[in-house]
């Protein structure tokens, strides 16, 4: 298989280094090494969804020809928010040449977007690319006994034109951590919102909403939530420190880590590149027979 | 002068007949104009010749520095000498070189949209935005880098949508990753002793107590340095 060009975003070169550096090792593994994209720029945070404002959509096409210029049709992302940023606008801009016109006629003095770029999210190549089997082959640490419970959020789903499964009862996560020998545990908050930006200016908000997906996972019985976005990551771990002292059954022990991080210790990463909250969910949950 | 061949631009507006093959700064003292302000090394290193000025014809603004742009006819000019971009303030010493310090002092790096205009308006060339970018990711020696030859004339800030302070934040990089991203040269600790132990103050006192004809002779006998080969160098 061949490298695939690799969009970081921003947070993942900072708070979710883990995030990005368990991706490389897993995708190393699989023999579809990630190429980081040269000279990329922010995503555009949030997709803008005024129609008139073009100026929004540069941030996303200027990668898009970035992409374009390295030689790829396809761009990969891993933060699920610069997934949907960047998806609709490619959903968008491909389709409407008289935008894409407006856009490369701003942007001039440099090449033009021609509007033929895909933007896929890495579970997406996971499944569609890499396969199930051919992940649980390389599972050399199968995570067995070990409950997970994919958290999805809204961006990687919604809206319909860029989601990557069902928006109400997505799996793509959770079998990908099958693969890997952990047990999924389904849970009804999956697919609800963490509380994103709220958590800054109005944080009970968010943790209110946090929290009901942490109570409701370990309920479950799941021994870890996974995620796919730094910000829900975020608003998980405050919801941990903020509801330790509530009585759940199942809350003390859960923790909330991204789903490369335990896709990369089922397929061999060294013990001492992981974070302590990684080392503790194995630690726990896996049973150490079978020699690793 | 009378064979001179001269030529037509617009200054602030106004038109002069000034010589064909002047940089636009000579130009405007030919004109009759005395810079106090917006004008320092007339080499193209300082920075304080910012110039704006767009072609007869032409939608669009071009940015150059004054004392180094040649003029052209039917160019309508402007300078812009300063740029309103107080520098926020900080003591080195005391700061973390974190990822997140550039967006601490400049957190309007954070509305950067991506238009590249500043990267447009720089005389020098820089990548602006793409420095901007690496500052967003907090990556400071990327940031350092990219802005390496900034000479702060302020063009980008002038321009920039999201009124980002480019070169104040490009400063910041560069401090920071001086003072920890990269090692201390041998030859300016060695330099550094020299001077402390008061190597050169016999030359320096020399030339404190000159005259002025003194000091212009010896001006004028300087030796200077011989440009470097960079394959001469390396062979």
């Amino acid at each position: 298989m061949s490298t695939l060009s690799y969009f970081p975003g921003c947070s993942l070169k900072d708070n979710a280094k883990r995030f990005e550096d368990a991706a490389f090792f897993v995708m190393e593994q699989l023999g579809s090494p990630l190429e980081e994209l040269a000279n990329w720029t922010c995503c555009g945070t949030v997709y803008s969804l005024t129609s008139d404002d073009l100026m929004r959509q540069i941030a996303p096409v200027r990668n898009f020809v970035r992409t374009q210029e390295s030689g790829s049709d396809e761009i990969v992302a891993l933060c699920a928010m610069c997934y949907n940023t960047l998806a609709r606008t490619a959903h968008r801009i491909n389709a409407d040449e008289e935008e894409r016109t407006k856009i490369n006629a701003f942007m001039n003095k440099e090449p033009d977007y021609e509007g033929s770029v895909q933007v896929r999210h890495l579970l997406q190549v996971l499944r569609d690319t890499v396969g199930w089997d051919a992940l649980s082959a390389k599972a050399v640490r199968p995570l067995e006994g070990l409950k997970v419970a994919a958290y999805y959020g809204c961006t990687l789903v919604r809206p319909d034109e860029v989601g990557i499964d069902d928006k109400e009862h997505p799996v793509v996560m959770a079998d990908a951590l099958e693969a890997v020998g952990a047990e999924p545990v389904g849970f009804p908050f999956e697919a609800e919102c963490c509380g994103t930006y709220q958590i800054v200016d109005e944080p009970h908000l968010a943790l209110e909403q946090s929290g009901r997906i942490l109570r409701s996972a370990a309920r479950a019985g799941a021994d870890v939530i996974v995620t796919a976005c730094p910000l829900c990551q975020h608003n998980l771990e405050q919801a941990i420190e903020a509801l330790s002292a509530e009585e759940v059954e199942g809350l003390e022990k859960i923790q909330v880590v991204y789903f490369t991080e335990l896709l990369a210790a089922a397929l061999g990463a060294d013990e001492a590149q992981m974070t302590p909250v990684v080392r503790d969910v194995l630690a726990a949950c896996v049973p150490a027979e079978g020699g690793v | 002068m009378a064979d001179e061949k001269l030529t037509q631009i617009f200054i602030m507006g106004k038109a002069y007949d000034v010589p064909v093959g002047v940089t636009i700064m000579d130009a405007m003292e030919y004109a009759g104009y005395r810079f106090t302000r917006g004008a320092g090394c007339r080499s193209g290193f300082c920075g304080a010749c910012g110039t704006v000025y767009r072609r007869e014809g032409e939608y669009r603004l071009e940015f150059v520095l004054g004392c180094q742009e040649m003029v052209e006819e039917g160019m309508h000019r402007t300078q812009i000498p300063f740029t309103p971009a107080p520098r926020t303030e900080y003591r080195l010493a005391e700061l973390d070189p974190l990822e997140n310090v550039l967006l601490q002092y400049y957190p309007e790096v954070a509305r950067c949209v991506s238009c590249n205009t500043c990267t447009k308006a720089c005389p020098q060339e820089i990548d602006v935005m793409d420095y901007i970018q690496a500052a967003l990711r907090g990556d400071l020696a990327r940031t350092a880098e990219l802005s390496f030859d900034c000479i702060a004339c302020g063009l980008c800030t002038m321009r920039c949508p999201a009124d980002i302070k480019h070169y104040h934040v490009g400063q910041l990089a560069r401090r920071l990753h001086s003072v920890s991203g990269s090692p201390i040269p041998e030859h300016l600790t060695r330099r550094m002793g020299e001077l402390e132990a008061g190597q050169f103050n016999k030359e320096l006192d020399e030339l404190v107590s000159m005259d002025l004809d003194g000091l212009k002779a010896k001006y004028a006998e300087r030796v200077i340095e011989k440009a470097v080969d960079p394959e001469e160098a390396s062979a």
